[in-house]
């Protein structure tokens, strides 16, 4: 657990670094994006809904479980769908327009 | 315990495919011409992880797991279509939901683990349940004020922030207790319950124009929380997208407290909208502007060289921006030079007045930040301000007095003519007199934006064609 606990420390800052390093290099222009994609990918805690509500290990982990999955669901599905339909939206005026 | 998460190498192998493409989905959004590749690449590295969790976990039953992800789906697909202009208040229900799901995890790890939750374990699931619940409410409250289903007037009380401090000092001691006896299970509905009602606390003083440091802020929250959740259920995948998203809001919190020369505790602790208030009524010296009519303006536009627009939310309020892409077009045809300089907290997100105008068709490279706009401000004929107020009040540059004073603006008042479309001369959003609007130079266009856009229009057609 112990060497567990340090790697996943080290990971945690070295996953900071380098988040702070691509995302300062993001533009203002795309920012509402950003958010709505990073919102999406944190929803990979699907992962863990999952696996609690598919264990049934207990009543109560099956029910919260289930509803996380929800929750987590509604953000991949709709923060993917939002974010793509941004982005679709952004045009360059050197290109042909639409 | 340890192998909660990473018994099987594959799939530890998938979830590292899963890592690699977040990170990659991130790099790619630093250009609109590969963002799209990055949702892709996004969505591919979900669905890795998630088929690779469906294979080869020890589950046993899939039933839940189905109705949870149909459930979801259909939940989430409309919330896939929303306006643009209700992109702030759905990303903070997204906030929310994504909270939701990290506190009901965390939750039901603790009751299967106690009594005999290891301390380092017990320390990241306070955390992880602390931060989710205080988010949860905190996002909600702000989606309803966003929303408008709750006053966007800051509420304040007297000892307020020393009410909201002890609650939080509160549910942190439970949860150091909590760490040294896990097995007392009955406190831990405190470390749930307190932070759901200091996230609503939390928000009720923070005003309209604060949101989006505050979205920003909760972006965080919500990343940090699924980073503990990963050291709680010792999941690298988990921990490296809650890592990247504590990032990506931090950094988003820290530009949106700079625009409005904040830090993040005056944001938090205050309650902005209240202060203005107070101070908006002192300056009632009768002072005269000059106002012109559609005709005038569109002569004046048409004749320029140059001219920059300034949007600000007012602008998506009367829902002018098709109305603004006509005057571009328009203005564009005639050879004029027009350019939209949008400052960090021209919409209610951040990067969401962008989002507006590339809607309307607006083609995002004459999309300028403040940076890049102000230097040109001295070569620009015409600054034509729509719906913005306080992000142009040159007081914030030269009066210490004012109560926004050091706060960047966008220097229209360089511009050799200035001209506002704005529906009275009522203060904005923060309460604040615009001395802007009382320059020789400034011509006030009285109206409804999209109305008074829309006749300069025609004006500007009508004159060509005839």
């Amino acid at each position: 657990m112990n060497g567990d606990l340090i790697t996943s420390l080290y990971v945690f800052v070295l996953a900071g670094f380098i988040g702070f390093e691509v995302i300062r290099r993001i533009s203002p222009l795309l920012h509402t994006p950003l958010m709505s994609l990073t919102n999406a990918l944190d929803a990979i805690a699907v992962v863990g809904a999952i696996i609690m509500a598919g264990e049934g290990k207990s009543k109560l982990a099956t029910v919260l479980g289930t509803i996380a999955i929800v929750a987590a669901t509604s953000n991949i599905v709709g923060g993917f769908m939002i974010t793509d339909r941004m982005l679709k939206m952004f045009k360059t005026s050197r290109s042909p327009k639409s | 315990m340890s192998s909660f998460f990473g018994t099987g190498t594959a799939i530890e192998l998938t979830y590292l495919a899963a890592t690699v493409l977040f990170i990659l989905s991130l790099k790619w959004m630093n250009s609109p011409a590969t963002a799209r590749r990055g949702v892709w690449a996004g969505e591919i590295g979900m669905s890795v992880a998630i088929i690779g969790t469906l294979l080869n976990r020890g589950i046993v039953d899939y039933k839940w797991i189905a109705i949870g992800l149909v459930l979801g789906t259909i939940i989430g697909v409309p919330l896939g279509k929303v306006q643009m202009t209700a992109v702030p208040q759905r990303t903070a229900l997204s906030h929310a939901f994504g909270a939701l799901c990290v506190t009901l995890v965390g939750t039901s790890e603790f009751y299967l683990r106690t009594p005999a939750v290891p301390r380092f374990t017990m320390s990241v699931l306070s955390m992880e349940v602390i931060l989710g619940s205080l988010t949860f409410t905190g996002s909600l409250m702000a989606a309803g004020k966003l929303q408008e289903l709750l006053p966007q007037r800051p509420i304040t009380y007297r000892g307020q922030n020393l009410v909201n401090l002890s609650l939080l000092a509160v549910a942190v001691g439970v949860a150091l207790y909590l760490v040294l006896h896990p097995d007392h299970a009955l406190l831990f509905p405190l470390i749930v319950g307190i932070p759901l009602l200091f996230g609503v606390l939390m928000i009720i003083p923070i005003g309209g124009a604060d949101m989006p440091t505050v979205i920003s802020l909760l972006n965080s929250y919500a990343g940090l929380s699924a980073a503990a959740m990963g050291f709680v259920l010792n999941s690298k995948l988990l921990i490296i997208a809650g890592a990247l998203d504590g990032a990506s809001g931090f950094i988003l919190s820290v530009n949106m407290s700079k625009a409005m020369n904040r830090s993040f505790s005056n944001v938090l602790f205050g309650a902005f909208g209240q202060e203005q208030a107070a101070v908006a009524t002192v300056d009632g010296e009768a002072r005269t502007v000059r106002s012109a009519s559609a005709e005038e303006a569109a002569v004046i536009l048409g004749a320029a060289n140059k001219v920059v627009i300034v949007p600000g939310y007012g602008m998506a309020v009367a829902q002018a921006q098709h109305k603004v892409r006509e005057l571009y077009d328009a203005l564009s045809k005639r050879g004029v030079d027009v350019k939209f300089g949008i400052h960090p907290v021209a919409g209610r997100m951040p990067g969401h007045m962008n989002v507006l105008l590339a809607e309307a068709d607006i083609p995002y490279d004459k999309l300028l930040d403040m940076d890049e706009i102000n230097p040109e401000f001295p070569q620009t004929d015409v600054a034509l301000v729509i719906g913005a107020n306080d992000v142009t009040n040159p007081a914030a540059r030269n009066e210490a007095s004012s109560p926004i004073f050091g706060m960047p603006i966008l220097d229209v008042d360089k511009a050799r003519t200035v001209m506002v479309v704005k529906r009275s001369m009522s203060p904005g959003f923060a309460g604040i007199d615009n001395p802007l609007y009382y320059l020789d130079k400034t011509l006030m266009l009285f109206g409804d934006a999209k109305a008074f856009v829309g006749a300069i229009v025609r004006e500007l057609t009508g004159s060509q064609s005839a």
